[in-house]
């Protein structure tokens, strides 16, 4: 059954965000968007987490933390990167404590670009992220009977 | 045969009222924010989830431990709704909540630490009240088991004015609302993440949530107790009273611990304990 997908609780990390897509993220939980229609719950602990969503780009000294935040989230996990600093690094690529967007250290399924991106356009690429958690959640189950 | 059959239906029918109840207390509890809220069966869908998801504990204690402490929050609902000693029912209630602390204990967690102990004072604040019902019952009806409670025929709350309101105002540490919600929230947003709760992940966390369940159930079967007499009346007041703990959810921020105890003891022995003694004078 696919429950995973209508009970999806995320894990917010703002990496070295202008806080300008922290807001729209908030905004989503706010009585206009209200994404708890849908099940969805901003947890701020990653071992209750299933989408892990990051804003902004890596800087050196976070790399370690956002690596120690996706190893505690228990599989089946999703990483969805929020803004286009998280794509790319955007204006603050070229920074010199700037490693670049999230997907230089951790596997991404699912980019929503923008500044800031939309609520809208977060609220479509945790939908998105859904359709991928029980895909993985399927791959696991079957690499759990195989085994 | 009768037991075992109030047994059965308990292990059935508790957690489906419990996620009716929830499930409820989320959507109103949206609709006070302005906002739509989830379906009703969240609740249940959440707890389904945390069952599919990875086991990544270190190590084998915290889950064994939560299995004890669902396993006696069910024993307590088997004794309670059984019709067995309301004091054995309790004594296993309070066993139950140790081990959701030594669980919590068990982890390596300073935040999961923080909230075991919040968890022992908010048990040291609610024990006397709980105590005191039980002694409230056997002044009114004569009996400690909760077989003759339940066929008492008047309303015990008339008697027991007092432990009533000390007891609603106990309900709010039980039920992890605010102002009370001191050791775990329902959100995990507070400075302790999410306090004993922080530690546990997938069936271990879905085995605390569904003792949550139970307990609620369990919780709400002593307030219908305070107005035995009369069906429609104690459900009445089993709802009056939970729409005004959503209310002080939602209309109130959380108490430091030392007001949360002082207050709670305040109220025990002003009104439980005066109303003891009125009793005893009667």
């Amino acid at each position: 059954m696919a429950y995973l997908s209508k009970s999806p609780w995320i894990l917010h990390y703002d990496a070295s965000s202008c806080n300008g897509c922290d807001i729209e993220i908030l905004a989503c939980l706010t009585p206009r968007y209200d994404v708890e229609r849908f099940g969805i719950i901003n947890t701020g602990n990653p071992k209750h987490a299933d989408i892990l969503v990051i804003t902004g780009g890596v800087n050196e000294q976070n790399r370690s933390v956002i690596q120690n935040l996706y190893d505690q989230m228990p599989n089946p996990k999703v990483v969805v990167g929020v803004g286009i600093c998280a794509c790319t690094g955007g204006v603050f690529r070229e920074c010199y404590n700037v490693a670049g967007g999230v997907g230089e250290i951790l596997p991404v399924d699912v980019w929503v670009p923008g500044c800031a991106a939309r609520p809208e356009q977060i609220i479509d690429g945790i939908v998105k992220a859904l359709g991928i958690l029980e895909q993985k959640r399927a791959d696991m189950s079957r690499a759990e009977a195989g085994a | 045969m009768n037991t075992i059959l109030t047994a059965v239906a308990f292990l059935i029918l508790a957690p489906v009222i419990g996620i009716l109840v929830t499930g409820v207390d989320r959507i109103i509890t949206a609709r006070m924010q302005g906002r739509v809220g989830p379906p009703v069966l969240q609740p249940l869908l959440d707890i389904a989830k945390l069952f599919e998801k990875e086991k990544v504990g270190v190590w084998q204690a915290p889950a064994v431990l939560i299995f004890l402490h669902l396993a006696f929050m069910v024993v307590t609902g088997l004794i309670f709704f059984g019709g067995g000693d309301l004091l054995l029912a309790i004594f296993a209630l309070t066993l139950s909540e140790v081990f959701l602390v030594l669980a919590a204990f068990s982890t390596r967690s300073p935040y999961a630490h923080v909230g075991a102990g919040r968890e022992l004072i908010q048990l040291i604040a609610v024990e006397p009240v709980i105590i005191l019902t039980a002694v409230g019952f056997y002044m009114v009806t004569g009996s400690f088991a909760a077989s003759d409670i339940m066929s008492f025929s008047g309303l015990p709350v008339i008697l027991l004015p007092g432990i009533f309101i000390s007891m609603v105002c106990i309900l709010t540490f039980k039920l992890r609302k605010s102002p009370f919600d001191l050791s775990t929230s329902h959100h995990a947003h507070q400075e302790l993440v999410k306090g004993v709760m922080t530690e546990f992940s997938g069936s271990t966390l879905g085995m605390v949530e569904l003792a949550h369940l139970y307990e609620t159930v369990i919780l709400l079967g002593i307030i219908y107790l305070f107005f035995v007499g009369n069906p429609v009346l104690g459900v009445l007041a089993v709802v009056v009273v939970y729409l005004l703990e959503m209310l002080a959810d939602n209309s109130t921020s959380r108490v430091k611990w030392l007001p949360a105890l002082r207050g709670a003891w305040l109220i025990t022995l002003i009104l439980g304990g005066g109303n003891i003694i009125a009793l005893s004078l009667l």
